[in-house]
């Protein structure tokens, strides 16, 4: 039997056939499929890498967010503290302008009242001088309704004038 | 593949015992042992009633029957129907001195003799197509006929082409980056990816796409042709891959596909390896044992595959053939045999399923590794990849 010698036949028909197959396969079947396949791999990775960027983008955003909203919150207090204490110096401010105005008032009607009592007394000194005048004049003219009375007047005012 | 499995064995379970003993019938009817043989496998179809008869009446001739099947022949025998061979005739296409000749095998059956060819009964081109020389001696003329073998690979290289373009197919009406396929695409996608990822990838390393093509077709070429070698009956059971002749091309392919695209660091390794100046300046004894290294390696690829294949096929007909000889020493040992010899041949099945692929594999492993090895310069550029490239 020769069956370690390869018989001429199917020699020849062997390489033409396996040549076709392998020219068919080799242009039309494995690249196609093989590529297909990696393409696909290639694919998924990069899925795979896009989800883990994603997740850790979005790590990141929470802790943005997480900053802000600390942020936000440190300038909430801030400007509470701030408009608390320009409030107070707004009251306190507002309290010594009223004071001051109160006081001017006050120093007002102070002079005033000083200035209505010198007006007042001015006028009752007046109506006194007045008075005396005429009570002087009562009086003198009594006094010098008699000759003895004028002529003691005019001794005491002689006296007086002496 | 495990239902074709026990299809096949439910098969073979019921039909031999029937076949078993009608053989034993026919032993003591008939004188024509041989045709016990045949019963099976066509060897002697094409040969005369007569030739094989000398004397060894009553036995069976296990070893002609064994190696008719696993050679060749130029008709395609398939079963024996009511004593009669049903075989398919295939084209014989012969240049013999008479130019030219083309005619089916059925013409040249049975001794006849066809313009001057027939075929030999004995001696150097046994069972070959043969014409009488001038001096009267045979002469083998040009044949290059459709034999069982070559119509088994047409059947089995279409079968291969249909199966892998239905699947790339599917690549081309399916957007494959939106989903996975499913069914036989995705099977053969799964054994694709396998192949092309964890053989020749990783035995190649870089540079590896221009071979990947190469390596995938002759994978599914030797596997496909296996796994038919396995199945019984037609259009199975030819011994296509235990052929020395197709396992020589593929290992041709595959020494030019590690010869020719080599780089300068292989030629280097081969002309001028490293080594002592004295073992290669004066006489180059490294340099020889490189240059045969060359050969030796496609060489052990042939004849790896086609010893194994061809083995498995031989003992798988051995163990059915203890049934036909076992049957005639007597009916409790021949039924016993028949038990016994059923269940080895039911393991041999699957280990031949398995040594069909694991053959598969090894030649485009062993492919894959000599090509690689072929590319030292992949290696010295990026040493990182693969550090068992030279196991």
């Amino acid at each position: 039997m020769n069956l370690m010698l390869p018989d001429s036949g199917l020699l020849f028909w062997m390489t033409i056939i396996f040549a076709i197959v392998f020219l068919v396969l080799a242009k039309f079947g494995f690249p196609i499929i093989t590529g297909m396949v990696e393409k696909r791999t290639k694919r998924i990775d990069d899925a795979i890498d896009a989800a883990r960027e994603a997740e850790a983008k979005l790590s990141g955003l929470a802790q943005e967010q997480e900053k802000l909203i600390d942020q936000a919150r440190a300038g909430h207090d801030r400007i509470l503290k701030e408009a608390a204490l320009e409030r107070e110096k707004m009251i306190a401010a507002a309290q010594e302008q009223a004071r001051a105005e109160a006081g001017k008032i006050m120093e007002e009607t102070r002079e005033k009242i000083r200035e209505e009592k010198e007006a007042a007394l001015r006028d009752i000194r007046r109506e006194v001088a007045v008075l005396s005048v005429a009570i002087a004049e009562k009086v003198v003219r009594k006094e010098l309704s008699s000759d003895a009375g004028q002529k003691e007047f005019v001794d005491r005012i002689f006296d007086e004038f002496s | 593949m495990r239902r074709l499995t026990v299809i096949l064995v439910s098969l073979i379970l019921s039909v031999l015992p029937l076949i078993a003993g009608q053989a034993g019938n026919d032993v003591h009817h008939s004188n024509d042992v041989h045709q016990v043989g045949d019963v099976h496998h066509g060897n002697g179809v094409l040969q005369g009633n007569d030739v094989h008869q000398a004397g060894d009446e009553g036995k069976v001739d296990v070893a002609e029957m064994i190696f008719g099947h696993i050679g060749d022949s130029y008709g395609w025998h398939i079963t024996e129907w009511n004593g009669r061979h049903v075989v398919i005739p295939l084209p014989c296409i012969v240049r013999s001195s008479t130019g030219w000749h083309v005619f089916m095998s059925s013409k040249i059956e049975h001794g006849h003799e066809y313009e001057g060819l027939f075929i030999a009964q004995e001696g150097r081109y046994e069972d070959k197509i043969v014409e009488r020389g001038a001096d009267g001696g045979l002469v083998r003329p040009f044949d290059i006929s459709i034999t069982k073998n070559v119509a088994s690979l047409i059947f089995g290289s279409a079968l291969l082409v249909i199966l892998v373009l239905s699947c790339a197919r599917w690549y081309r009406r399916n957007d494959a980056m939106e989903k996975a396929p499913g069914g036989f695409a995705g099977l053969m996608e799964m054994m694709i990816m396998m192949v092309h990822d964890d053989l020749i990838k990783d035995s190649i390393g870089p540079g590896y796409r221009k071979y990947a093509p190469y390596l995938l077709t002759a994978f599914f070429f030797i596997f496909l042709n296996n796994l038919l070698g396995i199945v019984p009956f037609f259009p199975g059971g030819a011994n296509l891959t235990g052929n020395i002749a197709v396992t020589g091309v593929l290992a041709i392919c595959t020494f030019l596909a590690v010869n020719l695209f080599a780089d300068r660091h292989y030629w280097k390794e081969i002309f001028w390896p490293d080594g002592p100046i004295f073992l290669k300046c004066p006489i180059p004894i490294l340099q020889v044992i490189e240059v045969l290294g060359m050969f030796t390696k496609p060489f052990s690829l042939m004849v790896r595959l086609f010893a194994n294949i061809m083995a498995g096929h031989a003992m798988i007909l051995g163990l059915v053939s203890v049934i036909f000889v076992a049957a005639k020493i007597g009916p409790v040992i021949g039924g016993s045999m028949t038990a016994i010899t059923m269940v080895f041949g039911v393991f041999m099945d699957c280990l031949e399923l398995l040594v069909a692929f694991i053959q598969a594999y090894v030649f485009t492993m062993l492919s894959a590794v000599f090509i690689g090895l072929s590319r030292p310069g992949d290696q010295h550029e990026d040493t990182s990849c693969h550090p068992g490239h030279n196991a």
